[in-house]
């Protein structure tokens, strides 16, 4: 333990900002203290609602996280909102440009903003946003919003940290909500029809509530369709009425029980991996996988054997 | 670093975090837009703000976003207004550790004023994005180095 990291942790806890934006780096980055901080706030994380909205790319999800921001402010919440953009493949290097639909919120007390880059994560969030949505909860900030990149059809990331996600689409995708359908439509618990003042909107929606229909439902919740024109304000009180019933509903349901298990075992495991993966390289070193690199390359042995080679030689089994 | 790692791996590497902010009046934001680019494709995470920010709107971005330096441009000559703005809100808020840096229409019998009062470095028209990736690369590393 470095003891930087708790320092900022009651600073933090007093409201001090940038002592929060210096702890979510920690988070974010898996610097020394990491794994203490989220250990001391883990039992006042799991109060905040926790709402994820995304859609494709161009749809408004900035946009409308902003307006939702509004309206959390204006029912008394304090928001959070944490924003997920790229990285660049090529040189690892992200623009971030979520706050440009934000700026109305900067100089609001009540709001904090972080802009994340997925770091090459693949599943629209970056690898430790659910770590850094779980200290703006303990922080208590009581909505977090977490918008992620934009996706197309397998990015569902945003299942294992958000109590309720609202899928943003437009009209005039067409045909492509035949594409959306398999993954991304599955984990809509709100659907939101943005730019819903634009021509084909009616249609759009209709193909919505026909592929909602079509299968049997995960679930006894049937996601509404919620039509808003978001750079106007239009229909945002709607969609946080439905969000709001979303949380009654899983709250009373057990499906938010249900997901926060789901959620808990995909942390713990991706941990667990992490430790043990570590730990192995460690006991190995690297020349013995630099080794069995350059003889599977060679052709000498075939990559499964060398794996199992590897974790014979480091579990001494 | 440069590729997508996997979860596995070892802690990241901290990229250099850096807001671009078109501060002031003029809507002129291609040369924040090519600055902002090139610090990306040099593995810089940029945080974008849009055109028409109030000095405390750059200030609160950089802290709640925990940046390592803060790039201004300017081309309406509010610079020496605006800069010193920003510089007394970065030390009102203990963002002492932070870089500012401009760049824009600046009259070169400006800089030493806009130094004195904090900006680390001014760079005129015509200054090479390599020489602006390279000013940040050195400054920011010297000033982590100091921190830690």
């Amino acid at each position: 333990m470095t003891g930087v990291a708790p320092d900022l942790l009651e600073r933090a806890r007093a409201g001090d900002k940038r002592a929060t934006a210096r702890l979510l780096s920690v988070v974010e980055n898996d610097e020394p203290g990491a794994a203490e901080v989220l250990r001391s706030v883990y039992p006042q994380t799991g109060r905040a609602r926790i709402v994820g909205v995304t859609g494709p790319p161009g749809g408004g999800k900035s946009t409308l996280v902003d307006r939702l921001a509004g309206a959390y402010r204006e029912r008394g919440e304090r928001v959070a909102v944490v924003a997920v953009d790229p990285s660049s493949p090529f040189s690892g290097g992200a623009l971030l440009g979520d706050r440009i639909r934000m700026r109305e919120r900067f100089l609001d007390e009540g709001v904090f903003i972080r802009s994340m880059a997925s770091r090459g994560h693949g599943g629209g969030l970056a690898r430790t946003t659910a770590r850094v949505v779980n200290v703006l909860d303990a922080l208590g900030y009581g909505v977090v919003l977490v918008e992620t990149i934009g996706v197309g059809q397998e990015e569902v990331d945003v299942v294992r940290v958000a109590d309720t996600v609202c899928l943003v689409t437009v009209p005039g995708l067409g045909d492509d909500i035949q594409a959306i359908k398999a993954g991304i439509l599955e984990i809509a618990d709100v659907l939101v029809l943005n730019k819903a003042d634009r021509p084909g909107a009616d249609e759009t929606a209709r193909d919505l509530a026909g592929t909602l229909t079509l299968g049997k439902p995960r679930t006894a919740w049937k996601p509404p369709i919620v039509r808003t024109v978001a750079t106007a304000g239009e229909g945002v009180a709607e969609l946080v009425e439905a969000i709001a019933r979303h949380f009654a509903w899983a709250a009373q349901s057990g499906e938010r029980d249900r997901r926060r298990r789901a959620a808990a075992r995909g942390e713990v495991e991706e941990l667990l991996r992490d430790a043990l993966v570590r730990r192995l390289r460690a006991l190995l070193g690297e020349e013995r996988v630099d080794a069995a690199v350059a003889r599977v390359a060679g052709r000498e042995i075939d990559p499964y054997a060398a794996v199992e080679e590897l974790v014979r030689g480091g579990t001494g089994e | 670093m440069s590729t997508g790692t996997p979860a596995t791996s070892e802690p990241v590497k901290r990229p250099i975090r850096v807001v671009v902010a078109k501060a002031g009046l003029d809507g002129h934001d291609r040369g924040a837009k090519v600055v902002a680019r090139a610090l990306r494709d040099a593995g810089m995470e940029v945080i974008y703000t849009g055109v028409h920010q109030t000095p405390e709107q750059v200030v609160e971005t950089a802290l709640q976003e925990d940046v390592d330096a803060i790039g201004v441009s300017l081309l309406s000559g509010a610079h020496n207004f605006i800069f010193p703005r920003i510089a007394e809100l970065m030390r009102e808020k203990g963002l002492d550790d932070v870089l500012l840096f401009g760049g824009g229409i600046i009259p070169e019998a400006d800089v030493p004023g806009l130094k004195q009062v904090g900006v680390d470095r001014v760079f005129p028209p015509g200054a090479s994005l390599d020489e602006i990736v390279r000013y940040l690369d050195e400054a920011v590393g010297k000033r982590r180095g100091a921190v830690a």
